[in-house]
C-alpha cells in the first residue's frame, strides 16, 4: 500500500457517555476503494461522518484523522470549511434531503465550486453544467436551473455526486450512496461514481450495508461491528475465506440471486440475537452472545485486529501468511476454513424449504386469488391548497395475477411500478375500475358488507415497516387479537388465541402486555406476522415484509415465514423489490412495469431464461455478493428513469429503456413503437409481454 | 401560479360572504337600536322613533330579510348605510381605517422582524444564557394578555412623566390637540403618541415569533441539507444564514395568517386603552350603542382584514417554497 | 392448529432476545417532566392558585361581596389582608373569588375547546371528501367570524348563571387552529400502515377514529389543552375588562383588574395583586405545557404555532 491520503487511527466517538465508534483504524490508499460493511447500528456512517468532522456538536470525537498528515480532528470550523468539498468530499445517502430545497441545483453546485474556486459567476456555472453531463443528467444545462423536488431521486443522486467531485477532491466519501434507489439506477449510480472517481483519480470509501455492493466495487473491505473494525481484507480474500464469524454469518444470511454451485440454493442462516445496545456492550468480544463459536476466553478481553487472530501465533498455514487480512477474533485460524452453515446452525431447515423444486410444476389446487387486467388510475392534482385535476395517472394499467392455495407469488417491480397499488386495489375488495379481482373464487362485484367481512378474514395483510404498521398506543396483545375482533370473536376465543399465535411466531405468551416499541425490527415483525395469522387466513399479502430489517434478522424472518406456510399450507403474495429475497421465498414470479405484468413464470425458469428485456435489466443490475462473479459479469444499464405514468405510450411501454429495441432495425422497431406487447404464453406457464423475447444469460 | 391565487381567492370570497350574512343576522336580531332611541332624555314620541329606524333601515318591525335585502342592495354598490346618529358609515369607515392602519403596521412590521431575528438568534445559542433571557422574556410576554400589557405600560409611562416632571410620554390618542408648530413638531407628536400602543402590540409579536421562528431554526439545524452546505466547505455560520433561515422562513408564513387574526383582536383593547379613534374602539362603541350598520360594517371590515392576511400568507408560502410554485 | 415446533421456539428464543424491559411510556415522561425545572415550578404554582382559589374564601372572614363601611381605600392590614377597595370590599376575598371564576372558565373553556378541536379534527382528516370540506368550510368561517362580536353582543345580555354560557361561548371560539393541526395528523395517520391494515381487517370507522387515531393524537392534545387554559383565562379577562365577559355582581380576574385600572397608581394594591395572579397563572401554565411537550413528544416538539393571543 502506498502512503495513506486519509489515515484514521485510534478514531472514537461517544454520545453524551455512549461509545458509537471505538477504536477505529481505517487507511485509505490514494485512488483506493475501501469498501466499509456493517448493519444499522454499527457505526460506520458515524465513522464518516467524523472523518469530515461533520458530527453535530453533541458528539465527542477523540482519536486522528489525518489527511495527507494533516490532522483533522480538533480542527477548528475556518480550517475544516477549507477541506471540505475541496480535498474531502462526501455523498449522502438521502439525495431529497440533503439539498436545499429552497435552491436551484446548479446554484447549489456553483456555490460548492465558488467557496473553494475563484471563479467568476457565469464560468462557475458553465463548469456546474459540465458536471450534471459528466454524471450523465440530460439535458444539463436546462437541469441545472430545476429544484430539487423536481428531480428524481436517481437524478438527485447524480447530482450530489457532481457537487462532490466540482472541486476534484483527494477524497470521496459515499455513505450508503445508493440504499433508497431501485436497483436499475443503484447500478446507474455505481457506474457514475466510477466514472467519477475515473475523472478524479479520488480514493473512495463507500459505507454500505450491502454486501452485493461492496463486491463489485471495492478494492478492499473493513467489517465494522458494535463501533469496531472485526476484521478487513482484500475484497476477493474477505469473500472467500472470511475469517470472524460475524463476517462468515453476514456472508450466509443475505439471499442471493444465484444459486451455489449445484444449482441448489443454500438455505439461509440468521445470525442469532440482536447488536448489543451501544451503552451496554459485554465484556470481551462484542459478538461473544451472539457466537455460536464463543469460548470462555472471548468474554474476558477483547479481541485485537491482528493478522492472526491473536498476537503470536502468526504461522498458520491456512494463508494466514497476508498481513492484509486483518480479523478481531481468538478463533480466526478455524473460521478460515468454515461455512456460514457450519457455524450458525439452522434448526430444523430440512423440508421447511420449498416442496416444488425446479421444474416440479404448479400444485393442483383452487385459486385463491385471481386478478385479471386489473387497472386504476389516480387523478393527477395540481396546487398546493385547492387542487386541480390536470391528468391522470396509470399507476396500475393491466396486471394479470393468479395464486394457487399453498403457493407462493413473487410481484417484483421497482418503484412506480403499481405494486403497492395493485395490492391496496385487491385489499379494498372493491370492483375495480377495469378488470376482474376475485378472491378465495369470489368475485368482489356486489359484495355485501357481511361478505366482506368475511372475505377479509381470509385475506390478511403483513406490511413493510413494522414500526408504522403497528400501533404504537396498543399492547401488542390487542394487536394481535385486532382482526379476531373485527370478525366478532368471542373473548374466550381471543384468550386462547393470543398467546397460541405469539408462540407459533416464536415470541413468548408473556409479550402479550408490552408495548410495540419495546421490541427489536424482527421481533415486531413476528407480531405483525401474528396478527394476520389470527383469523387463519389462506392468503397472505406481504408487502416488502424485510426490507426494513438488517440482513441477519431479515434472514430469521424469511425462514419464519417459509415454515409458516408449509406448516399451514398458506398461500403468499409476496412484493419485494428484491429480487434475491424473491427467489429465495417464492414459487412464481411475477414481474411489473409501469403498472403492467410483462413476465410470469415459475422462479427457476424466470430467473434462468428471462425473456423480457426488462427482466434481464433487471436481473442483470442485482449485485452479487461474490467479488469474483460480480467483476465477471457484464451490466444491462438501463437508460434513464422509467417514464412518468402520467402518459400512456403508444406501443410497447419499455420502449424507451429497451436495450432489444435499440439494436433492432427500423422495420421490426416499428412493431414495438406502435402494437403494445401482450402477455403471451412462451412455453409452460413462462408468459412474457415482448414482441421479441430472446434468451439471454444474465447472472 | 395566478389561477393558484385566483382559486384561493374565491374561496375566501364565499367564507366572507356567508361571514357577513351572520354578522348582519347577529347584529340585527340582538342588537336593540329601539331600546337606544327610547332610553334618550327626553323620552321621543314611539312615532318618531319608527321613523327614525324605518329611516335608518334597522326597524325590527320589518322582516329580517327584507331588512337585509336593503342593507345588502347599498353594500354591493359601495354605501353601507347609517350610522345611529344618522351619520354616513362610509364616512365614518373612512376616517377610523387610517388610524387602525397606523397603529397596526408600525408594531406588527417591526414586531416580526425583530421576531424573527431573535428566534433565529436564540435558536443558533440554544441553552445559552443569551437564549435562555429571551425565552423568559417571551415566555413572560405571552403571559400577558394584550389589555393589561397596554395598561402596564401606560402606568410605566405616567410613572416616568411624574419622576421626570414633563410630558416626555404621551399616549392619550394619536395627536395633542391644538398643538402649534411646523410638519417636524406634529411628526414628533405623532411619533411620541404611536410609541406606547406600538410597543403593546409590538413586544407581543416578537415574543410569539421569536418562539415559533426558534422552534422552526431548531428544526432545520439537524437538518440533511444544512449539512451538505458545510460538506461543501461552507463554515457553520453561513450555511446558517444561507441555507437555515431561508428554509426555516417557509413555515413562518402560515404562522402569519393565524398571528394577524390575534393582532387583530388585540388591537381592539389597544385603541380602547390608548383612546385612539380605530375601528376597535368603534366596534366597541356601536355594539354599546346598538348601532347595527356600523357593527356590521366593522365585522365585515375585520373578516376582510383576515382573509387578506391569509392569501397574503398564501403568497408568501408560494414565494418562499418553490415546491409550491412549482407543483 | 398445532403448537409451534420446538424447534421454531429455540431459534426465536435466540433470534434478537427482548433486552431488559424498558421503562414504560408513563414512567419515561413523567422523568423528562421532573427534568424540567421550570415546568415542575409551574406546576406548583398552578397546583398552590388552585388552592388558593378555592381554600381562600375560607381563610378570611369577609365575603367578596361584604361591604367594610370603616374602611375605604385602606392599604392592606391584618384586619384587610389584600386592603379594600374604593367601597371598602375586600381586596383579598374578591381576588380569591375571581381567580377562583377565572380558573374555573379557563378549565372548562381549555377542555371542552380541545374536545371539539378533537372530534372535528379526527373526524375531518379520516372521512375527507365532503365531511371534509364541509367541516373545513365551518372551521375557517368561525375563524374569520368576529368572536369578539359574538361574545360582546350575547354575554352582557346574560344574567345569572349567564358566566357558563360565557364559557361555552369562549369554547366555541377557541378550537379552530388545534382542530387544523388534528385534521392534518389524522391525514396522515390515515395513510399509516397501522390504521391501513386495521381497515383491510374489517375495522369498522368510527372504531379506527377512536381506538387508533385519538390515542395518536392525544399527546398533542394533552399539550394543547393546557395551554388553552392558560389563553381561555387571558381572553376572559380581556372580555371581562371591557364589560363583556363576566357580569357583576360575580368578579374575575379582569373586572377586578378594570376597577383597579384607574387607581393603579394611588392604590396599587386594587390592582396590582390582581394583575399578578393573573400573568402568574398564565406564565405557570405555559411553563408546564412547555415542560410536557419536551416531556411527551421530544422530537415533535415546539413545532406549531402559539396560540391566538387573547381576544
Ligand atoms: S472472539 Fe470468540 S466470540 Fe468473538 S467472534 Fe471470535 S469466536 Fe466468536
Ligand atoms: S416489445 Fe419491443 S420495446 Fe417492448 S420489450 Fe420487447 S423488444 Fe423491447
Amino acid at each position: 500500500m502506498n502512503d495513506p491520503v486519509l489515515d484514521i487511527s485510534g478514531l472514537t466517538v461517544d454520545f453524551g457517555g455512549v461509545p458509537a465508534v471505538r477504536g477505529v483504524d481505517l487507511h485509505l490508499g490514494r485512488g483506493e476503494v475501501l469498501g466499509l460493511v456493517g448493519e444499522s447500528g454499527s457505526g460506520k456512517s458515524v465513522t464518516a461522518l467524523a472523518a469530515m468532522g461533520l458530527l453535530p456538536a453533541a458528539a465527542h470525537v477523540g482519536g486522528s484523522v489525518r489527511l495527507d498528515g494533516a490532522e483533522l480532528v480538533g480542527a477548528g470550523d475556518k480550517a475544516l470549511s477549507r477541506v471540505r468539498g475541496n480535498r474531502v468530499a462526501m455523498v449522502f445517502q438521502d439525495p431529497l434531503s440533503a439539498f436545499t430545497p429552497v435552491y436551484r441545483i446548479g446554484d447549489q453546485i456553483v456555490e460548492a465550486i465558488r467557496t473553494h474556486q475563484d471563479l467568476s459567476r457565469e464560468k462557475a456555472a458553465a463548469r456546474a453544467v459540465e458536471l450534471l453531463d459528466l454524471v450523465g443528467i440530460p439535458e444539463p444545462r436546462l437541469r441545472a436551473a430545476a429544484f430539487p423536488h423536481e428531480f428524481s431521486g436517481g437524478m438527485r443522486q447524480r447530482a450530489m455526486i457532481a457537487m462532490a467531485v466540482a472541486n476534484n477532491p483527494d477524497v470521496l466519501l459515499a455513505d450508503e450512496p445508493t440504499t433508497a434507489l431501485d436497483v436499475t439506477v443503484q447500478a446507474q449510480i455505481l457506474d457514475v461514481l466510477r466514472t467519477a472517481r475515473r475523472e478524479t483519480g479520488a480514493a473512495l470509501l463507500l459505507v454500505s450495508h450491502d454486501l452485493g455492493v461492496i463486491a463489485g466495487m471495492a478494492d478492499r473491505v473493513a467489517v465494522m461491528y458494535a463501533g469496531r473494525i472485526v476484521e478487513t481484507a482484500p475484497v476477493d480474500a474477505l469473500f472467500a475465506a472470511p475469517r470472524m464469524p460475524y463476517t462468515l454469518g453476514l456472508i450466509g444470511a443475505v439471499p442471493r440471486l444465484d444459486a451455489d454451485a449445484e444449482g441448489r440454493l443454500e438455505p439461509l442462516v440468521p445470525i442469532p440475537g440482536a447488536p448489543p445496545a451501544p451503552g451496554a456492550l459485554p465484556p470481551g468480544c462484542a459478538f461473544a452472545p451472539r457466537c455460536p463459536l464463543a469460548e470462555d476466553r472471548c468474554r474476558e478481553t477483547e479481541p485485537l485486529l491482528t493478522a492472526a487472530g491473536r498476537a503470536g501465533k502468526a504461522t498458520h498455514p491456512a494463508g494466514a501468511a497476508d498481513p492484509a487480512h486483518l480479523a478481531a477474533c481468538v478463533r480466526a485460524e478455524e473460521v478460515g476454513a468454515l461455512r456460514p452453515l457450519d457455524v450458525f446452525p439452522v434448526p430444523g431447515t430440512d423440508g421447511a424449504l420449498r416442496k416444488a423444486g425446479p421444474g416440479g410444476g404448479r400444485p393442483v389446487a383452487d385459486d385463491v386469488l385471481r386478478v385479471t387486467d386489473l387497472a386504476r388510475t389516480f387523478p393527477l392534482l395540481k396546487g398546493a391548497i385547492v387542487k386541480r385535476r390536470v391528468g391522470s395517472v396509470h399507476a396500475v394499467d393491466g396486471v394479470d395475477l393468479d395464486i394457487r392455495a399453498g403457493e407462493v407469488l413473487g410481484l417484483v417491480g421497482e418503484s412506480g411500478s403499481g405494486k403497492s397499488t395493485t395490492l391496496f386495489e385487491i385489499l379494498e375488495l372493491r370492483p375495480p375500475e377495469r378488470g376482474s379481482v376475485e378472491v378465495l373464487g369470489r368475485s368482489v362485484e356486489g359484495l355485501t358488507r357481511r361478505d366482506a367481512r368475511a372475505l377479509r378474514a381470509g385475506v390478511q395483510i403483513v406490511f413493510q415497516d413494522p414500526m408504522a404498521s403497528l400501533d404504537p398506543r396498543l399492547p401488542v396483545g390487542d394487536i394481535v387479537a385486532e382482526p379476531l375482533r373485527a370478525q366478532h370473536a368471542d373473548r374466550a376465543l381471543v384468550a386462547r388465541r393470543v398467546p397460541e399465535l405469539l408462540r407459533r411466531v416464536g415470541l413468548e405468551p408473556a409479550h402479550a402486555d408490552r408495548f410495540p416499541h419495546e421490541f427489536s425490527g424482527g421481533q415486531r415483525q413476528r407480531i405483525g406476522i401474528a396478527r394476520a395469522l389470527a383469523v387463519d387466513p389462506r392468503l397472505l399479502i406481504l408487502d416488502e415484509p424485510v426490507s426494513a430489517l438488517d440482513v441477519s434478522v431479515q434472514a430469521g424472518i424469511l425462514n419464519l415465514l417459509l415454515r409458516l406456510r408449509a406448516e399451514l399450507g398458506l398461500a403468499y403474495l409476496f412484493v419485494s423489490h428484491d429480487l434475491s429475497v424473491v427467489r429465495h421465498v417464492a414459487d412464481r414470479v411475477g414481474v411489473m412495469y409501469l403498472g403492467r405484468t410483462v413476465e410470469t413464470g415459475a422462479v427457476a425458469e424466470v430467473f434462468a431464461r428471462p425473456l423480457h428485456p426488462y427482466t434481464q435489466a433487471l436481473l442483470s443490475a442485482v449485485p452479487l455478493p461474490d467479488p469474483v462473479r460480480e467483476r465477471a459479469r457484464t451490466r444491462i444499464l438501463l437508460p434513464g428513469d422509467p417514464p412518468s405514468p402520467t402518459s400512456r405510450p403508444s406501443g410497447c411501454p419499455f420502449r424507451s429503456r429497451c436495450q432489444v429495441f435499440a439494436a433492432l432495425d427500423p422495420g421490426r422497431k416499428e412493431r414495438c413503437t406502435t402494437q403494445a406487447p401482450a402477455l403471451a404464453p412462451q412455453g409452460g406457464d413462462h408468459t412474457a409481454a415482448c414482441h421479441f423475447p430472446a434468451e439471454r444469460a444474465v447472472l | 401560479m395566478a389561477a393558484y391565487v385566483a382559486r384561493r381567492a374565491g374561496y375566501y370570497v364565499a367564507l366572507l360572504l356567508v361571514a357577513v350574512c351572520l354578522s348582519y343576522t347577529l347584529a340585527a336580531t340582538a342588537l336593540q337600536p329601539r331600546a337606544y332611541f327610547e332610553a334618550r332624555q327626553p323620552p321621543p314620541r314611539p312615532a318618531a322613533v319608527d321613523a327614525q329606524l324605518t329611516a335608518l333601515g334597522i326597524d325590527d318591525r320589518t322582516p329580517l330579510y327584507d331588512r337585509f335585502g336593503h342593507w345588502a342592495a347599498h353594500a354591493v354598490r359601495g354605501d353601507l348605510g347609517r350610522t345611529i346618529d344618522d351619520t354616513s358609515v362610509n364616512d365614518e369607515f373612512g376616517r377610523r381605517v387610517g388610524v387602525s392602519l397606523r397603529l397596526l403596521l408600525v408594531g406588527t412590521l417591526a414586531g416580526t422582524v425583530l421576531g424573527i431575528l431573535a428566534g433565529a438568534w436564540t435558536a443558533v445559542r440554544q441553552y445559552r444564557l443569551s437564549d435562555r433571557l429571551v425565552t423568559v422574556g417571551s415566555f413572560l410576554l405571552l403571559s400577558t394578555p394584550v389589555f393589561l400589557l397596554a395598561v402596564l405600560l401606560k402606568i410605566g409611562a405616567i410613572r416616568l412623566n411624574q419622576a421626570l416632571g414633563t410630558d416626555l410620554i404621551r399616549f392619550t390618542g394619536e395627536t395633542t390637540p391644538g398643538l402649534r408648530g411646523g410638519w417636524w413638531a406634529h411628526a414628533k407628536d405623532r411619533a411620541v403618541h404611536l410609541l406606547l400602543p406600538s410597543l403593546s402590540i409590538g413586544l407581543i409579536t416578537i415574543a410569539t415569533y421569536s418562539r415559533y421562528q426558534r422552534s422552526t431554526m431548531l428544526d432545520v439545524l439537524g437538518s440533511d441539507y444544512l449539512r451538505t452546505a458545510q460538506a461543501k466547505g461552507l463554515t457553520r455560520r453561513k450555511a446558517l444564514l444561507k441555507h437555515g433561515l431561508r428554509t426555516a422562513l417557509i413555515p413562518m408564513s402560515t404562522f402569519f395568517s393565524y398571528n394577524f387574526l390575534a393582532v387583530f383582536t388585540g388591537a381592539i383593547f389597544t385603541e380602547a386603552i390608548f383612546g385612539w379613534h380605530g375601528m376597535g374602539e368603534w366596534l366597541v362603541g356601536s355594539i354599546g350603542k346598538d348601532d347595527v350598520n356600523s357593527v356590521v360594517a366593522v365585522s365585515s371590515f375585520a373578516a376582510v382584514v383576515v382573509l387578506f392576511s391569509g392569501l397574503v400568507a398564501d403568497v408568501l408560502h408560494a414565494a418562499l417554497d418553490p415546491r409550491i410554485r412549482h407543483s | 392448529m398445532a403448537t409451534a415446533p420446538e424447534a421454531l421456539l429455540a431459534e426465536a428464543a435466540s433470534d434478537d432476545g427482548l433486552v431488559a424491559r424498558p421503562p414504560s411510556r408513563a414512567r419515561v415522561t413523567l422523568r423528562r417532566f421532573l427534568a424540567h425545572p421550570t415546568a415542575v415550578a409551574g406546576l406548583a404554582v398552578v397546583a398552590l392558585l388552585f388552592v388558593l382559589a378555592f381554600a381562600g374564601p375560607h381563610l378570611t372572614r369577609w365575603s367578596y361581596s361584604d361591604i367594610d363601611y370603616t374602611a375605604l381605600r385602606s392599604g392592606p392590614s391584618a384586619r384587610h389582608w389584600w386592603g379594600t377597595n374604593r367601597i371598602g370590599q375586600d381586596v383579598f376575598a374578591q381576588t380569591v373569588r375571581g381567580l377562583q371564576k377565572s380558573l374555573i372558565i379557563g378549565l372548562l373553556v381549555g377542555v371542552a375547546a380541545t374536545a371539539g378541536a378533537a372530534t372535528v379534527g379526527a373526524c375531518a382528516g379520516y372521512f375527507g371528501g365532503w365531511t371534509d370540506r364541509l367541516l373545513t368550510f365551518v372551521t375557517d368561517l368561525l375563524l374569520i367570524f368576529p368572536s369578539f362580536l359574538v361574545i360582546s353582543v350575547v354575554s352582557p345580555r346574560l344574567k345569572g348563571g349567564g358566566w357558563l354560557v360565557f364559557a361555552l361561548l369562549l369554547a366555541l371560539f377557541g378550537w379552530m387552529i388545534t382542530a387544523r393541526v388534528v385534521r392534518s395528523m389524522a391525514i396522515s395517520l390515515r395513510e399509516r400502515e397501522f390504521v391501513r391494515a386495521a381497515r383491510y381487517m374489517a375495522v369498522g370507522p368510527l372504531r379506527i377514529i377512536a381506538r387508533h387515531i385519538v390515542p395518536n393524537v392525544a399527546s398533542f392534545l394533552i399539550i394543547d389543552a393546557t395551554i388553552a387554559v392558560g389563553s381561555a383565562v387571558m381572553s376572559e379577562t380581556a372580555l371581562s375588562y371591557f364589560g363583556f365577559g363576566v357580569q357583576p355582581p360575580d368578579v374575575s380576574l379582569g373586572t377586578l383588574i378594570a376597577d383597579g385600572t384607574g387607581a393603579a397608581i394611588t392604590y396599587p394594591w386594587m390592582f396590582f395583586f390582581a394583575a399578578g395572579l393573573l400573568v402568574v397563572f398564565v406564565l405557570a401554565v405555559n411553563l408546564v405545557g412547555d415542560g410536557l411537550r419536551d416531556a411527551i413528544d421530544p422530537t415533535s416538539a415546539r413545532r406549531r404555532p402559539g396560540r391566538r393571543r387573547a381576544r
